[in-house]
């Protein structure tokens, strides 16, 4: 799948491959469009060749957005450059499974990326693309996680990083970013209006912003979650993912990857149910779908789901197209029901996720309750980041037993379930 | 009313290259009927047949999105600040 152009997702508008994100003439998003070439290549050739691959996103770089290939001087080497993302592992999570009366939960560990987020794939598509259109600095808006990865990724490839932050973010997501040597500027609002100045700043400067003038290709390393779920899963689709949602990419994008390999007929079957998870302190998604309305309309967000808090998510309407395609749904969570889903995470499977993750698992519970799930689906759980990142969610939640160093005190003061 | 429009870079070329425009009127729709007015191009790039904004287009008046305040009759201060700015959010 050679990469050919951008195309505007709504007139179809066609553009070059440049730092543009929007049509000009009617101010859709600009996607990245391929040469397809469906239907007839040697599967068993183009498997191994994507298994012959590195260990990293770029084994899938046949499907990204790239002009030279993947980067690095050969194949071989490409993941020794940069930050290599991707191939995080896939867990058969049977306690939580069992927990919840289903059969086949996998949950796929996106903590397990060199910092700690599915934006390493993002932004390791979005950087090596800026590299190849000449920039020297890149920058990004964002909820936390993001200005993580574009900080580490400025420092491994020795690029300027300028990352904008709401001000009042947790301290942990600040100080792990701003250690990388980036810039961290702290802009006094909610994420939505470090949006609307960077989406002016974007205009000012000749920096690639990863998340804006460089969407188009951003979005794509999306693309790279579903395939590994399909390739660990024995190239095969899962019957239904559950995937949060904040701006609604990471959600559609995953889509479009298992849509891809099933034109190519690398995967066979349905694309999976989609259901998607945000908090319900910040839920335009959510409530669009529970009025069936094509849009959504934006709130300002007020929950402990930070890395979730877009109050007016661009890709909105593709969520919900989606989720209703699928038979899917978009689903919201209480504070409360997102803390429990961290515990119920961490308890079942030993992955401790930041909030969007204890949103993700409390949405999985609520659809198991609800009885949405036949018991025979193999579900996959998307957990996009690290619990350390959202610390302050879960103090408080569990007792610890402090004691004399003697064995009387242990006995005395700790309960033991265990007979000795 | 004198209202000042701040032109996103997509629009610019329909704009006469102006990044900036000065324009007149009491609500958004009549800032935005004016900017029409002069730039006539402009009207098909923001808005829908039925006159709305286009889905993709974000407006805001001294900073805050008007689907916050009144929609398109949100009503505009002499001297402020319109900007049209596309949607594009996540991160």
């Amino acid at each position: 799948m050679a990469v050919s152009h951008l195309e505007c997702r709504e007139c179809k508008a066609q553009y070059p491959l440049e730092a543009l994100y929007v049509c000009e003439q009617c101010f859709g998003p600009l996607e990245v469009a391929y040469d397809r070439e469906d239907g007839h290549r040697d599967l068993g050739e183009l498997r191994r060749r994507i298994q012959g691959g590195p260990q990293n996103i770029w084994r899938y770089a046949d499907f990204l957005p790239l002009a030279g290939g993947p980067p690095g001087p050969s194949g071989r080497l490409a993941s020794r450059v940069g930050l290599p993302a991707g191939c995080t592992p896939l867990i058969r999570a049977d306690r939580l499974a069992k927990r919840l009366g289903l059969r086949e939960v996998w949950v796929k560990n996106d903590a397990a990326n060199p910092t700690h987020s599915f934006k390493d794939r993002v932004v390791s598509v979005a950087v090596t693309r800026a590299r190849e259109l000449g920039f020297e600095t890149i920058a990004c808006d964002s909820t936390g996680i993001l200005a993580n990865s574009v900080a580490a990724h400025g420092a491994a490839l020795g690029l300027e990083s300028f990352v904008f932050i709401p001000a009042d973010l947790e301290e942990q997501k600040v100080l792990a970013t701003g250690i990388y040597g980036a810039t961290v500027v702290g802009v006094e609002g909610n994420y939505d209006d470090v949006n609307r100045l960077c989406t002016e700043l974007c205009a000012e400067r000749d920096w690639a912003f990863v998340n804006i003038n460089l969407r188009p290709y951003y979005a794509e390393g999306s693309k790279t979650l579903a395939f590994e779920i399909a390739e660990q899963l024995g190239w095969e689709l899962p019957d239904r993912c559950v995937v949060p949602v904040a701006s609604g990419s990471l959600f559609t994008k995953i889509a479009k990857g298992f849509d891809e390999w099933r034109a190519l007929g690398l995967l066979e079957g349905e694309l999976p149910r989609m259901n998607g998870a945000q908090a319900e302190g910040c839920s335009p998604v959510a409530s669009a779908f529970a009025e069936g309305h094509d849009v959504c309309r934006p709130v300002k967000p007020s929950t402990i789901a930070k890395s979730l808090a877009i109050g007016n998510p661009a890709d909105g309407p593709y969520a919900l197209d989606l989720a209703r395609r699928t038979g899917g749904s978009v689903d919201a969570v209480s504070d409360e029901e997102i803390r429990a889903g961290i515990a119920l995470l961490a308890e079942t499977t030993g992955v401790f996720t930041e909030t969007a993750g204890g949103v993700t698992t409390a949405v999985l519970a609520k659809l198991a309750e609800r009885g949405d799930i036949d018991p025979d689906e193999r579900v996959v759980l998307v957990i996009t980041g690290e619990g350390l990142k959202t610390l302050d969610a879960v103090r408080g939640t569990f007792e610890t037993h402090t004691i004399a160093p003697t064995v009387e005190a242990f006995q005395d003061g700790v309960p033991q379930t265990v007979a000795v | 009313m004198s209202v000042v429009v701040k032109i996103p870079t997509q629009l610019r070329a329909a704009a006469g290259g102006e990044a900036e425009m000065e324009v007149e009127g009491a609500t958004v729709q009549e800032v935005l009927d004016d900017l029409f007015e002069r730039c006539g191009e402009l009207r098909t790039r923001i808005s829908d047949e039925d006159g709305a904004l286009r889905r993709f287009v974000n407006v805001y008046v001294a900073g805050e999105d008007i689907r916050f305040l009144e929609g398109l009759a949100t009503p505009v201060n002499d001297g402020s600040e319109l900007t049209i700015l596309p949607a594009v959010a996540g991160g």
